[in-house]
């Protein structure tokens, strides 16, 4: 009997298509592609459009996206859901983002959970008055810097104007104030709120504090958001560097920081897809170059480290980052090696996200697997294809309605950081500016690029490759492990990390061996069940 | 400090809830949902709402919640969401095959108005549910009650869509078990079993939301009530509703339905609660209750009285559903602990009046809120402090800085196992409570009693 192993790329998407209604399967094939990873060459992947009703996805929405995502790990700001009670409860603590307040009097409310609990009366009639009332009440029980509010699905369809409430109560408590029309419906997945909270972010917050920073190589990092305690490892990182982090958008983060975030030098990019908006916004209105890191894999985070320094074209700074790549990285040789002798030429798959799907196949590689599919669960394009794309992608409706603000240079505060022939010299020494070179370009020829996988897909894939370990979220976890297959989650770590930065690869590295080679997995069959031929025989003979 | 702008400065708030105790209507409609066999959940909304239900229930559970959505779009929103459910009807039976597709509605299409019923009537008329198959909704407006009624609701409609009554009742009583775990249902049904009655037990999430590894994932467990039971349910002799919030809804349509006579009870958590429950089942059925269970009464009345001045006095704030908390907070009472301080976020004035029945004698200065929320119920424990903490896992944090021993229990425990593999319903279930009531309390003693006067024998 053939193997599915033998199966080709091609087949193996027919197969996926096979049993959906003919307007389904048409679709998702624009979803399902077979990598070519010369960028000449390389498939269009359908991405950033709306999923199909009825199949299950595993996206979330636009709420999710800006209040969970992008504001959920400042510690400082009052974040107030403006609806019915649901959203604020699941957006509850839930992401795992940790916070590290300077002393015992630095504001953190990331515990808490703020809504205004809109009930059908406020549906009827509105629920400004209750709003403005909410916010009073916030301010004088909490009297924080700043209070953010979130507009949930119904805000949008009764008409409620979160911005001028916001404005008004802003004029009248004399703290910033700012609102984020970040309802559910809009846009197609968790992607259009990262938008909309950047635009936000950009609009009310960042460039509000000119006080100058410290430091002699002053960046900020973008797109990090401290799950399991990453930015608390790359803090770390830097800090050893002699790098100064401004600000994190926005794993450990605070107010201020934001506020200030304009005099730093350099932005680095982590998550490309959540929070490339700021980072362009910024260069324009301010002349910060952005770059694109990974922190994600010890070879990632040397590289990226070597990157920053090359930036700023210090000696010193070069360097002292190689000689602490040299320290961090004895240590990550040692277990790296451990788990590799283990881990060898196993393979992974991963769906997950909008940049960890791209950004955890290193790590898989620094211990020998592979990875046979994989996919976002929100990228765009540009994530899978590269930057090069940006201007071929047509924008759909479902996208058109998301605000794109119009900056331009700051007449005081644009600073060019690189003269345009600095910015080419080090671009011919290999430091590439506002480049993201997606996903495909760094997976194998022939593997599978699935956008937005379903979850009938995913099993089928699972029947078809039986990889040792599938990355993704919670919603696939247990339906995965029920088929005998150890599922790493990649939005919350399985309550593990961190895995960012060395530390943070050497405790993947020892997750994914016990993950893949603890004992259980071939316990799942009862001795009975293994061998029912003996069981029949003792029943015949009694 | 985890919550260190939480004072015992207590101020009124109108608009402002902190820390909720509640959530919303359509994940008690999806849990309600996966108590039906062959049944896929299907939220009619953003796709985020779907998102949130899952992830919740999934930690909750650690095993799949499977379920869809109508993923609404902005265009959607603007011109109703028919199309998005009649395309999602069409291909959740295509793809995943269910007996029945059970739809809730989210805040979203409840503000525009779609009507389910008839869009399901129309998914009906142009044949996309194929013969034998079934779509029923409930109406879930997040904005009304909590996951509480979304329960109720989708309970309820369970009776509306499939009880019919022929001229033949059956030997068979229904029970409504409320919004409790699968091992809760499991407990139900041994105990019935053990009395040798007949039941129709609905929703029922044991053998769906407990089910073992196999090494293969069956995308429809084992479990839940069927359709056809369900149908017989309009012959039943009797249903015994079991929560007035989340089954009373049920077993009055029922009986205006199909003229089946209700007996509304409490969940049966604790003594005095499991012995009405075990009564009403005798006095209705004539079946006698056989020693098995008479001797695990015996069992749980033995541990309190060996146990019993270590409840004495214990001071508990409680947080929670109203269904779950008249029990337990009853129960409490009859360890002759104190309930000072109960909070539930469900709105409900009958929560106040049940607990004011239960508490006016034994703890005439507790305090208890019905649509309240977490935050207060800390600052009343900032004001005079607490010997336990019984709550969901957000309870922690208030546990933890106020250095209160912690007990979880309702919905959602994000961060232990055991829910629902172990019940906390019956006797069986009140053996269990005990224990951990007195783990909470004896591992405090243990830990605080000074070296002259640890005990070794407790």
């Amino acid at each position: 009997m053939p193997t599915n192993r033998r199966l080709t790329p091609e087949e193996i998407k027919q197969n996926l298509l096979a049993a959906y209604p003919v307007k389904v399967a048409r679709k998702r094939a624009k979803h399902i592609v077979i990598n070519d990873p010369t960028p000449e060459t390389m498939p269009e992947i359908g991405a950033n459009v709306r999923t199909i009703p009825g199949i299950i996805t595993q996206r979330g929405c636009t709420y999710a996206g800006c209040k969970g995502v992008v504001l959920g790990p400042t510690r400082d700001i009052v974040n107030i859901t403006h609806g019915p009670i649901g959203c604020g409860f699941y957006s509850w603590l839930t992401r795992r983002n940790q916070t590290r307040p300077t002393s015992d009097d630095d504001d953190n409310y990331m515990t808490y959970c703020f809504s205004t609990d809109m009930s059908e009366e406020n549906i009827v009639f509105g629920g400004e008055k209750r709003l403005k009332q909410a916010i009073q009440e916030a301010y004088d029980i909490f009297k924080p810097k700043a209070i953010g509010i979130f507009s949930t699905c119904p805000v949008g369809l009764i008409g409620d104007d979160v911005h001028a409430v916001a404005k008004e109560m802003k004029e009248k408590l004399g703290i910033n104030i700012f609102g984020f029309s970040c309802e559910g419906y809009k846009g197609v997945s968790q992607s259009a709120g990262h938008h909309i909270a950047n635009n936000q972010l950009f609009k009310h917050v960042i460039g509000t504090d000119d006080t100058p920073s410290d430091g002699k190589y002053r960046i900020n990092l973008l797109g990090e958001y401290n799950i399991g305690g990453d930015s608390f490892e790359i803090e770390r990182i830097l800090s050893k560097c002699g790098i100064d982090l401004v600000a994190t958008f926005s794993g450990n983060s605070n107010y201020d920081a934001f506020a200030n975030s304009h005099m730093a030098d350099l932005n680095v990019i982590m998550c490309h897809r959540s929070i490339n908006y700021v980072a362009e916004m910024m260069e324009t209105k301010y002349g910060i170059p952005w770059i694109k890191a990974n922190f994600i894999g010890a070879k990632s985070t040397a590289k990226s480290l070597r990157k920053i320094a090359q930036y700023f074209e210090d000696q010193e700074l070069i360097e002292r980052v190689e000689q602490v790549i040299a320290e961090e990285m004895q240590e990550v040789d040692r277990v790296q090696g451990a788990a590799k002798a283990r881990c060898m030429d196993k393979t992974a798959m991963l769906f997950v996200g909008g940049s960890r799907a791209h950004h955890y196949q290193d790590l898989f590689a620094e211990i020998g697997m592979k990875t046979v599919c994989a996919g976002y669960e929100f990228g765009h394009r540009d994530d899978y294809e590269g930057r090069r794309v940006l201007q071929s992608i047509k924008v759909d409706a479902d996208s058109r309605s998301i605000e794109e603000i119009h900056v331009t240079q700051d007449p005081d505060k644009h600073n060019p950081r690189k003269t345009p022939e600095e910015l080419e010299s080090l671009q011919a020494k290999g430091v590439s500016f506002k480049d993201y070179q997606g996903l495909m370009i760094d997976m194998d020829e022939n593997t599978l690029i699935i956008d937005d996988i379903s979850h009938y897909e995913m099993e089928k894939l699972l029947d078809t490759y039986k990889p040792a370990v599938l990355c993704g979220g919670i919603k696939e976890k247990y339906a995965v492990q029920k088929m005998g297959i150890p599922c790493k989650q990649l939005h919350n770590y399985d309550y593990s990390g961190p895995y960012a930065g060395f530390k943070g690869a050497i405790n993947f590295y020892t997750d994914i061996d016990q993950m893949v080679n603890t004992r259980i997995w071939k316990l799942i069959t009862a001795p009975w069940q293994a061998h029912p031929e003996l069981i029949a025989t003792f029943a015949k003979e009694a | 400090m985890l919550l260190r702008h939480t004072t015992d400065k207590i101020q009124e708030r109108k608009a402002l809830v902190v820390n909720p105790a509640k959530t919303c209507q359509p994940i008690g409609a999806m849990y309600a949902a996966l108590g039906i066999h062959r049944c896929l959940p299907h939220s009619h909304g953003s796709q985020g709402c779907c998102s949130y239900h899952r992830s919740t229930l999934t930690r909750h559970y650690r095993e799949p919640i499977m379920a869809a959505t109508s993923s609404f779009t902005e265009g959607s929103s603007v011109f109703g969401g028919q199309a998005n459910l009649l395309e999602s009807i069409s291909n959740i039976f295509t793809v995943y095959d269910p007996d029945i597709i059970a739809v809730h509605t989210t805040c979203l299409s409840e503000t525009i108005g779609d009507d389910i019923a008839q869009i399901i009537a129309k998914a009906q008329a142009d044949g996309k549910i194929p013969e034998g198959k079934s779509v029923i909704h409930a109406n879930t407006p997040s904005y009304v009650g909590s996951h509480v009624t979304g329960f109720a609701n989708m309970v309820k409609n369970m009776v509306m869509y499939f009880s019919k009554s022929s001229d033949l009742k059956r030997e068979q009583i229904n029970i409504i078990p409320g919004w409790v775990e699968p091992a809760d249902m499991r407990e139900m049904k041994r105990l019935t079993t053990a009395m040798g009655i007949k039941t129709v037990l609905f929703p029922d999430t044991s053998d769906v939301l407990d089910a073992p590894q196999t090494g293969r994932h069956q995308f429809y467990p084992k479990g839940g009530v069927t359709i056809p039971q369900l149908q017989t349910s309009g012959d039943s002799k009797a249903t015994i509703s079991l929560g007035e919030f989340t089954s009373l809804p049920a077993a009055k349509a029922l009986d205006a339905k199909c003229k089946v006579p209700f007996h509304s009870l409490d969940i049966p958590i604790g003594l005095t609660a499991t012995d009405r429950f075990i009564q009403t089942l005798h006095d209705v059925t004539g079946a006698a209750v056989p020693d098995e269970i008479t001797d695990e009464r015996g069992k749980m009345v033995d541990i309190i009285t060996d146990m019993q001045q270590y409840f004495y006095g214990k001071r508990v704030a409680l947080a929670g559903d109203p269904d779950q908390l008249i029990p337990l907070t009853e129960f409490l009472v009859t360890l002759g602990m104190q309930p000072v301080y109960i909070v539930t976020g469900t709105p409900g004035k009958r929560f106040e009046e049940r607990m004011s029945e239960i508490l006016t004698d034994a703890v005439p200065d507790a305090k208890c809120k019905q649509a309240g929320d977490m935050f207060l119920l800390h600052q009343w424990i900032k004001q005079e402090s607490v010997d336990l903490l019984i709550g969901n896992t957000y309870g922690k944090y208030i546990a933890r800085d106020e250095d209160i021993p912690f007990i979880r229990f309702g919905f959602p425990i994000l961060d232990r196992v055991g829910h629902s593999y172990l019940p906390n319903v019956g006797y069986a279930g009140g053996i269990r409570l005990l224990e951990k009531l007195l783990n909470a309390i004896l591992d405090r003693q243990d830990s605080m009693s000074l070296e002259e006067s640890f005990e070794l024998v407790m």
